[in-house]
């Protein structure tokens, strides 16, 4: 599925990275924290999060996720998008809860970390 | 084993404790350097994870500490020798989910108990020391062709 894709599904709104929409989202980690995202072992990742901080974007480097997604209406923090954009990671936001985010991304047929790598 | 004579790269880097506003940047510099030289991406991802693993432990839980970097053409070693409070109790701490870490460290997405954990499962292989009052050192190994 095409980032903005994703975007359309969860009713997200670009916050940086807008011209990278026709990136290839394989599979979602739905996590607040943060080494749950680095023990994550799929390829073309979107992180659904409601962590906003630097670390945020931080850890999705180190992680190579492809795009970060903020849930719950929260918006990043004081040097997030810099950080996002300097690294080239799009960023979205949208007023979902986590759960409703995971659901309508399952639903879209975005897969679970392990049946990425099973199916690899 | 490779000796002295065969690094072909050797850098050092200081990491300061709670300076959250840096935290990550030594893993992103050592995971960009491994980039230009050309590793295989399989090999510059464990190296990251594991190296930014251990990177946020000294944030997190020491005061300061030095970071030596060193490629040679079989392996990549990462040491972190930090000055700080110690572990008292290393194999509990390799528990996955043993954590003490606190509230405010845990609204910061840290404090799942799996850093150590995930150190051990990117790296080759993993050596940990501490003293208590005196500090940890971590050295993280990683075989470059796997
Ligand atoms: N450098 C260090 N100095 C002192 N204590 C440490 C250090 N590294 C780890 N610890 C101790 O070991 C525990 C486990 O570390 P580990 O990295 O596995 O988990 P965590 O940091 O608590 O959570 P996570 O890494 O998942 O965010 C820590 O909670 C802390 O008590
Ligand atoms: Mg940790």
């Amino acid at each position: 599925m095409k980032l903005r894709e994703v975007a359309a599904i969860l009713e997200a709104a670009f916050i940086s990275g807008e011209e990278q929409g026709d990136m290839e989202i394989v599979s979602v980690c739905a996590s607040d924290l943060m080494s749950d995202v680095l023990a994550f072992g799929a390829p073309r990742v979107l992180l659904l999060t409601g962590l906003t901080n630097v670390q945020s974007i931080m850890t999705a480097d180190v992680a190579d996720v492809a795009a970060v997604a903020y849930v719950r209406g929260k918006r990043p923090e004081n040097g997030t998008v810099e950080l996002a954009k300097q690294k080239g990671i799009p960023v979205l936001a949208c007023d979902l809860a986590m759960f409703e985010a995971c659901g309508r991304m399952f639903e879209g047929g975005l897969l679970p970390g392990s049946s990425v790598e099973e199916s690899q | 084993m490779s000796g002295e004579r065969d690094i072909v790269l050797r850098e050092q880097f200081s990491v300061a404790g709670r300076d959250f506003g840096r935290a990550g940047t030594v893993s992103t510099t050592i995971k960009s350097m491994l980039k230009q030289i050309g590793f295989p991406p399989d090999v510059i991802r464990r190296v990251a994870i594991a190296t930014y693993e251990a990177e946020m432990n000294v944030v997190v839980y020491a005061d300061r500490a030095t970071v030596t970097f060193e490629v040679t053409p079989a392996e990549i070693v990462v040491t972190l020798e930090d000055q700080g409070r110690g572990i008292a109790d290393i194999e509990e701490a390799m528990r996955e989910g043993f954590s003490t870490a606190t509230d405010e460290i845990r609204e910061m997405g840290f404090g799942a108990g799996m850093g150590l954990p995930n150190i051990k499962k990117n790296s080759d292989d993993l050596k940990v020391t501490s003293e208590v009052g005196v500090g940890t050192t971590v050295r993280i190994k990683v075989l470059a062709h796997q």
